[in-house]
């Protein structure tokens, strides 16, 4: 904890956050990595096998078939979501499950079927960003940004007329 | 071999999401956000190329190369359109992923009821 936010607690407060903290059961830090180690490779292998699929069968190149394997891995995603399987897997896996594309067609998807009950404009159109929203906001305001430092610092790219 | 590599780098890219969930107490959603921002920068570094090239899959289909996707696109428009390409070029390259997910996770919602 900060030493800032530490000043405005009283010393009871301060003595319990200690406690606290020793109570606190440690993570299995090395555990938890292998597994989002294991389960994190096997999601993209999976992804480089649809990836190739659509390289041999469907004639993408390699560049371009990346986007139809994204797609069709959220939708796979989304499907174990709506079984309830692959929450289940997340809990297992933690960031293995989490950091993948299918990740976050998960936490899209979970949150659109878990507030159905609000409605469809306020439950499922709103609470379908909670995750992903700060994902797509800060990726789409980073990206501008560094668009920006391109064309400050590398004037000839801009192209057109 | 591009199976092996895939299956390596992929599997990094969660330990380092891994790390920040158990280490650094970071939410999933401050750990997705962070990792987005980080393929992006590297994008605009010209690194994350490379690292498609050299694992596939691996790079492209964790969260990272959302944040590549979006660089990506901003960059081509603004080769071929000019200013304006900074901004009408950000979601060229990753219509597929936000589409898919909106449309089935809307589905999904539609058709499925909540589990436990």
């Amino acid at each position: 904890m900060p030493n800032n936010k530490k000043k405005k607690l009283t010393p009871v407060q301060q003595e319990y956050q200690q406690l606290a903290k020793k109570r606190e059961p440690s993570r299995p830090v090395f555990a938890n990595c292998l597994r989002a180690f294991l389960v994190g490779g096997i999601i993209c292998v999976i992804g480089q096998g649809i990836q190739e699929m659509f390289v041999h069968w469907a004639g993408f190149d390699e560049k371009k078939a990346s986007s139809p394997t994204v797609a069709v891995l959220i939708i796979l995603s989304i499907v174990l979501t709506s079984f309830g399987i692959y929450d289940k897997i997340g809990q297992w896996a933690g960031a293995g499950s989490a950091v993948p594309v299918t990740g976050f067609a998960n936490s899209m998807s979970s949150a659109a079927i878990e507030h159905r009950s609000e409605g469809l404009v306020y439950g499922v159109g709103a609470k379908m960003f909670k995750i992903a929203g700060p994902v797509i906001v800060f990726g789409t305001v980073a990206a501008f940004i560094i668009a920006l430092l391109h064309m400050i610092f590398n004037p000839d790219i801009v192209g057109g007329s | 071999m591009i199976f092996l590599w895939a299956f390596l780098l992929g599997g990094l890219i969660c330990v380092i999401g891994q790390i920040c969930f158990d280490v650094f107490k970071m939410t999933p959603a401050h750990t997705m956000t962070s990792l987005v921002v980080l393929g992006a920068v590297l994008d605009g570094l010209g690194l994350y190329d490379p690292l498609i090239k050299f694992a596939g899959a691996g790079a492209s289909v964790p969260i990272t190369s959302f944040g590549n996707s979006l660089v990506h696109g901003a960059l081509q428009e603004l080769r071929s359109d000019g200013w304006i390409g900074a901004i009408t070029g950000i979601f060229e390259v990753t219509s597929a992923g936000i589409s898919a997910a909106i449309i089935f996770s809307f589905l999904a919602a539609v058709l499925v009821r909540p589990k436990g």
